[in-house]
């Protein structure tokens, strides 16, 4: 299955894209698309392990099941305020 | 209400709409933007945020807010883009019977909105460098908060 994730702050920077398209095995899960953004764009794999990813403007666990086709956002640490 | 914002925040607008017959006490929290960081000097700020999520994540902390405490009126707005020194990049407005509900709500709210909104500054300092503000992820010149 195909899935979008969106890219915010040094991520979209590193990656020099807003948007990075990545295939997921059915019913992967926040972990597998953490693995396979990594390999997809090898500039984030240092900062991974520090993001949380959004699926509807909820974040998610990483044993969720990430929905086939959707939008996921890649949340580095905020810094609003 | 809540709000993103490119432009420079109103205060007294944020005051009138949360104004009440019903309040006794009205708190408004100013984030105003630094010019010095760890003995770093500060040029200007660009914000960036997830728009929608951002938008939602306010909701929900108003929401909250509202739950835990009785506010008469409630006023989250934060400015996204560039920046100058010493220029409010959020305000948080609440009113409600008693002062110390308001000083509790507001304190909550914007500890809350730097912990879990989705919206991320970029410090462009005097020297010409720029550097995205990610706590836990830049610790050698993160800023204090």
């Amino acid at each position: 299955m195909s899935v979008q994730v969106r890219l915010f702050a040094v991520a979209r920077e590193l990656a020099g894209a807003d948007v990075v398209s990545l295939e997921l095995p059915a019913l992967g899960t926040v972990r597998d698309l953490r693995a396979a953004l990594a390999a997809e764009v090898p500039a984030l794999a240092e900062i991974l392990p520090h993001v949380l990813f959004a699926i509807d403007s909820q974040y998610v666990a990483e044993e969720s099941v990430v929905p086939d086709g959707i939008e996921v956002a890649c949340i580095p640490p905020v810094s609003g305020g | 209400m809540v709000g993103i914002t490119t432009q420079p925040l109103e205060t007294s607008a944020l005051l009138r709409e949360v104004g009440s017959d019903n309040a006794g006490a009205v708190v408004l929290f100013l984030g105003t933007t630094r010019s010095l960081t760890n003995g770093r000097r500060t040029a200007s700020l660009d914000y960036e945020c997830h728009a929608d999520m951002a938008r939602d994540k306010l909701a929900e902390l108003e929401a909250e807010a509202r739950r835990r405490w009785s506010l008469e009126g409630c006023a989250i707005v934060h400015r996204v883009g560039h920046v100058p020194i010493g220029e409010a990049s959020v305000a948080v407005a609440v009113s409600t019977p008693h002062r110390q509900a308001a000083f509790e709500a507001g304190q909550w709210l914007i500890d809350t909105l730097k912990q879990v909104v989705p919206i991320w500054k970029k410090e462009n300092w005097a020297d010409g460098e720029s550097q995205w503000v990610h706590p836990g992820l830049n610790a050698p010149s993160e800023p204090s908060k």
